[in-house]
């Protein structure tokens, strides 16, 4: 077992785990910690496939800002531990089924791997392999130039929500 | 042996841990003997004078304090977070470190060419961030799970600080990178040398004036030092988002704000000050000398001092370390030695001027009120930033075509 | 730099989203430096924005072909939506003017969301791709989530805004999994690029999986069973102009989105949508009409209403012929006439604060101001599918798509849900017209201003709305063959 094999069983171990303490946990701010990890774990995983940017990328903008913002949040409702209720029947009967049915269908197309995958190999972009910064950034500002400027744009009516709901009256 | 011959990238890495971890845990020990020493005089006192000979050992004698003081839990703390936060702080702030080229090449360690960096990333800046930007959870975690209303608050005040600067901080820093045109320390370093008019050298300082400063100042805000030290305001907050830590997990937050600001002042060094790179000519081969020229000063100094002005065991002590130093100083002439320790020799003289600065800034300018602080930091320096980035990158694009 | 020719015309293609998004970011800057009292001038901003982007459409037609490597495409079927959603957006803003200085919510960033909102519907209605469809998508759904809760201190706002966000971030989360499915299935986000994959592999499971969970995130935005359990509250609880933005141009730039999803990049598997789209049109019609039928208040009612007309629609979805895509395009525009018109009557009667909302108030209102009363039943009688109005035209043409398709029993079930309609659209008009208006009943009988209630005088705006959405009703239904050769020429140039 070489050592990227290693890691990345380490890793995705750590996210699956991550995400099922996400569920579990009863007190906020744990739930937060445990998100925090599965991020950090998925930086990792993307780093094992060569993508450096997208991996620092990832823990700046999700570990570093957005989840900063939950927790100052969580600290700042001072929320406390969550109440269960009793788990609806739609959730039992329909819910667990459905994420059985969804997690084995998943599993299956990917054990059958990315060569059964028709016309994988047609979208260029997604050639095997480390990708480079520039690539990135010449596939971001030429090829899918507008959807990352609509993606601003997107940012700015968020901003623009934002002030419009937390304003003081004048 | 064959272990070592097989994982050869895994020992040397040890190997390089280790020797940085001593360095930097020896020098956040002596920067706070510094900050103490220096903020002393500026306010005309001594600072720490009786343990050992100009209070050197006062490092020496915090760090046992620390480990043997009683190790307090509040109750209905949220223990698991509790040990966390200070863990966290810790690690975070040493492995940021890890990033840093001291020197320029490679050095040859168990007959393997390795750089002088722990890890020698091509995305280094990026991965420097992505580590500091974790950062903020110590504190917010520490103000929270102490189950206490003032870390709570300190911590919601730093956390809040801290997400705020460090916009302007990033912001600040675009600008050196469209310049270098790369994410690569080596690259933004080399991209730093030659000069104009044949002796100005060519750093980033001169033509980012605005990003340096703005840089700084978000520094001092992001580390969480005076003046913008609000998250420890002794008269509001008691001591912020560590008044319930006590012994060694108050001693990890204390060497986690230390070792950030040596980061800081790594990174400011690399980014605006040209790295390792002299700021002499290289013509000059007497500047080759200037390391050893240093350490044979420093230790005839220390020599001096030791036999004529101080008493009992001191007087033996100074002299011993200044024969070390003037030996040490020697050595850096061998021919083999001299080369390599250029580089690490310019980096840490710009790093300690830049932590003078760090505690001259405490020593002189007073504390900004919480309103004040955001304002500066939103109103101010966020625009000032962005302002600088739109213009570089305006140049650099004229400059290019 | 100089600008190229393909540059130059890739902008050209998306200019009525540049000139919106120009005029939407102009009137946030503007906004902090116009004083209070002359707010009402960044209302009219916005509409002229809104009038240069409908300009903009004669460039946009000179222009065809797919812009940005085919993540949009420009084509007569993009250019009869942009029609619909722009019309829709700048009669809104129209009818918003006088209601927001009546609340006192005059404010710049109201039309500026309303701008960035239609900018996003342009995209959808543009898409070539997915993920430029699922941000077109986001922004046109995140704006109006802000614009349902912008009267802040009335609860019912606030309850319709955290309810349609809380189901609407779901709903879009759905979606993405879906183009997460669909593109581990074809190897492609594109459109025509999913269809070549699935004509040479057929069905696949994880294809068909995606497909559905782009069924669930879209059958949310065009408000279809069972997704629509949200739109009551969230439509009676945004303020009115808001509600006739939601019930109009959001749902037929989600339906345009649709229609490419499940006619371009599914077609070749419409044998396996085919069902579903029928199950939710029978479902969507049946919620819909029969819990209208029960309502006591106007506006939710017409949430009702929008949901059953929905289902209309649906019916001529599931023709999947030309001429049910062209009859889909057909009724979305006879739709959004009369929804805006019955809307806009609903702010004019309900007043500052929106307090007459309910069936009672309406009594009498043909005494009181007949004008809005005619308007109001022309509107309501083009909803009921009378003949001579666009409404009627819409169903004519829905169900005539629908039996040439043999779907004989869909057509049937439509067909006797437009009669269960008949009861709550006309029980409306016969309160306008034949019932005095209840003086003394209520807690509040003794205060004299609830005994005379008048609605306000009519502002010279609403007029302007009033006017525009029945006369398009009145062509709609009149002189339906221009509009519908149109629809029938952009069905054809989908496939």
């Amino acid at each position: 077992m070489t050592l990227p094999i290693l890691l990345f069983f380490v890793f995705a171990g750590i996210a699956v785990g991550g995400a099922l303490s996400l569920i579990f946990a009863r007190e906020p701010i744990h739930s937060a910690l445990a998100l925090i990890l599965v991020m950090v774990a998925l930086a990792v995983l993307y780093l094992l496939m060569g993508a450096g940017f997208i991996s620092a990328v990832q823990i700046i903008v999700y570990a570093g800002a957005i989840m900063v913002l939950f927790v100052f949040v969580i600290m700042l409702l001072n929320a406390g531990v969550e109440n269960r209720t009793q788990h609806s029947i739609m959730a039992r009967w329909l819910g667990i089924p459905l994420a059985v049915f969804l997690i084995g269908d998943l599993a299956y197309w990917m054990a059958r791997g990315a060569h059964a995958l028709p016309l994988a190999e047609r979208s260029g972009s997604l050639a095997a392999g480390p990708v480079s910064t520039q690539d990135l950034s010449l596939h971001l500002f030429q090829s899918y130039l507008f959807p990352f400027e609509i993606t601003s744009i997107l940012i700015l009516i968020a901003v623009l929500g934002a002030v419009v709901l937390a304003r003081r009256e004048p | 042996m064959e272990f070592v011959s097989h994982h050869a990238i895994l020992v040397v890495s040890v190997v390089k841990i280790a020797v940085l971890l001593f360095i930097v845990l020896t020098a956040l020990a002596y920067l706070t003997w510094f900050e103490r020493k220096v903020v002393a005089h500026i306010q005309s006192r001594l600072g720490p004078v009786f343990t050992g000979p100009h209070g050197l050992l006062q490092p020496l004698a915090d760090g046992l304090k620390f480990m043997f003081k009683e190790d307090v839990t509040p109750p209905g703390a949220d223990r698991f977070v509790y040990v966390l936060a200070p863990l966290l702080s810790f690690s975070l702030a040493i492995t940021a470190l890890a990033l840093i080229p001291f020197g320029p090449g490679t050095i040859s360690i168990l007959g393997q060419q390795k750089p002088l960096a722990i890890a020698h990333v091509s995305l280094g800046l990026l991965f420097l961030f992505a580590i500091t930007s974790i950062g903020v959870y110590g504190v917010a975690l520490a103000g929270w799970s102490s189950n206490s209303k003032y870390p709570l608050l300190g911590g919601l005040r730093s956390s809040a600080q801290m997400i705020s600067y460090e916009v302007s901080l990033t912001l600040s820093v675009v600008g050196v990178l469209l310049m270098a045109g790369s994410f690569d320390f080596d690259s933004i370093i080399q991209s730093q040398s030659g000069r104009w008019l044949g002796f100005i050298p060519r750093w980033n300082l001169i033509p980012q004036i605005v990003g340096f400063l703005c840089y700084f100042t978000a520094a001092l805000a992001e580390t969480n030092r005076a003046p913008f030290d609000l998250p420890e305001a002794e008269s509001e907050l008691v001591a912020g988002f560590h008044t319930e830590y006590s012994s060694f997990k108050f001693a990890m937050f204390f060497m986690a704000e230390y070792a950030n600001m040596i980061t800081v002042s790594c990174l400011a060094t690399v980014l605006f000050l040209g790295g390792w790179l002299s700021p002499l000519s290289s013509s000059w081969h007497w500047a080759w000398y200037l390391p050893s020229l240093l350490l044979i000063l420093g230790g005839l100094a220390t020599i001096v001092d030791g036999i004529w002005k101080m008493r009992g065991l001191a007087r033996v002590i100074l002299p011993f370390m200044g024969v070390v130093l003037i030996a040490v100083g020697l050595l850096c002439t061998r021919p083999g030695v001299i080369g390599v320790v250029q580089g690490p020799f310019w980096f840490l003289l710009k790093v300690f001027f830049l932590l003078f600065f760090y505690v001259w800034a405490r020593g002189t300018l007073p504390r900004l009120r919480y309103d004040q602080l955001m304002d500066f930091g939103w109103k101010l320096l966020l625009p000032v930033a962005l302002a600088n980035l739109v213009i570089t990158s305006l140049v650099v694009l004229l400059v290019n075509r | 730099m100089p600008l190229r020719a393909d540059m130059m015309a890739d902008l050209c293609r998306i200019a009525p989203e540049l000139i919106l998004c120009v005029f939407g970011i102009l009137l946030v800057a503007l906004e902090p430096f116009v004083p209070s009292s002359s707010k009402r001038a960044l209302g009219w901003l916005a509409f002229s924005g809104s009038l240069v982007a409908i300009a903009s459409l004669w460039i946009v037609a000179r222009h065809p072909g797919p812009a940005y490597g085919g993540l949009i495409q420009v084509d007569n079927f993009s250019l009869f939506f942009h029609g619909i959603i722009l019309g829709s957006v700048a009669v809104v803003i129209l009818g918003s003017i006088n209601y927001l200085c009546e609340e006192r919510l005059q404010r710049g960033e109201y039309y500026a969301l309303v701008l960035f909102a239609a900018a996003g519907m342009g995209v959808l209605a543009g898409a070539g791709e997915l993920i430029t469809s699922f941000l077109g998508l986001e922004m046109s759904s995140i704006s109006t989530y802000i614009l349902a809760a912008f009267r802040r201190d009335a609860r019912k706002s606030n309850e319709s805004a955290l309810k349609y966000f809380i189901l609407g971030s779901f709903a879009t989360a759905f979606f993405l999994y879906g183009i997460a499915m669909t593109y581990g299935a074809t190897g492609t986000t594109r459109f025509t690029g999913i269809a070549q994959a699935l004509s040479i592999s057929g069905p696949t499971l994880l294809a068909v999986l995606g497909l559905g969970m782009m069924l669930v995130g879209l059958g949310f935005k065009v408000v279809i069973a069972p997704f629509q359990i949200y739109a009551p509250d969230v439509y009676e609880g945004a303020p009115t102009p808001v509600t006739a933005l939601l019930a109009s141009a959001p749902k037929v730039a989600a339906f345009a989105l649709m229609l490419r999803i499940f006619y371009v990049a599914f077609g070749p598997v419409q044998h396996i949508w085919f069902w579903a789209i029928w199950i939710s049109a029978v479902l969507t019609m049946c919620a819909g009409n029969f819990a209208a039928l029960l309502q006591t208040n106007v506006k939710r009612m017409l949430a009702y209403s929008s949901i059953a007309h929905a289902g209309y629609i649906l019916v001529a979805f599931a023709a999947s012929t030309e001429l049910g895509i062209a009859a889909v395009l057909f009724y979305l525009a006879a739709y959004a006439l009369m929804k805006i018109g019955a809307f806009t009557v609903i702010t004019h009667v309900g007043g500052r604060g929106e307090r007459h909302l309910e069936l009672s108030d309406y009594a009498g209102l043909a005494k009181k101001q007949p004008a809005i009363a005619a308007c109001f039943t022309l509107f309501l009688l083009s909803l009921l599918g009378l003949p001579a109005t666009g409404g009627f035209m819409g169903k004519f043409y829905a169900f005539q798509a629908g039996l040439d398709s043999r779907i004989i029993w869909l057509v049937v079930i439509a067909a006797l849900n437009s009669i269960v309609g008949a009861y709550y659209y006309l029980r409306v008009i016969l309160t306008m017209y034949f019932r005095e208006p209840a003086g003394e009943s209520g807690p509040d009988a003794g205060l004299g201003s609830e005994i005379e209630w008048m609605p306000q005088p009519v502002a010279a705006s609403i007029w302007v709305v009033l006017i525009i959405a029945a006369l398009g009703t009145l062509y709609l239904g009149i002189f339906p063959s221009r509009v519908m050769e149109f629809a029938l020429r952009s069905a054809a140039s989908l496939r």
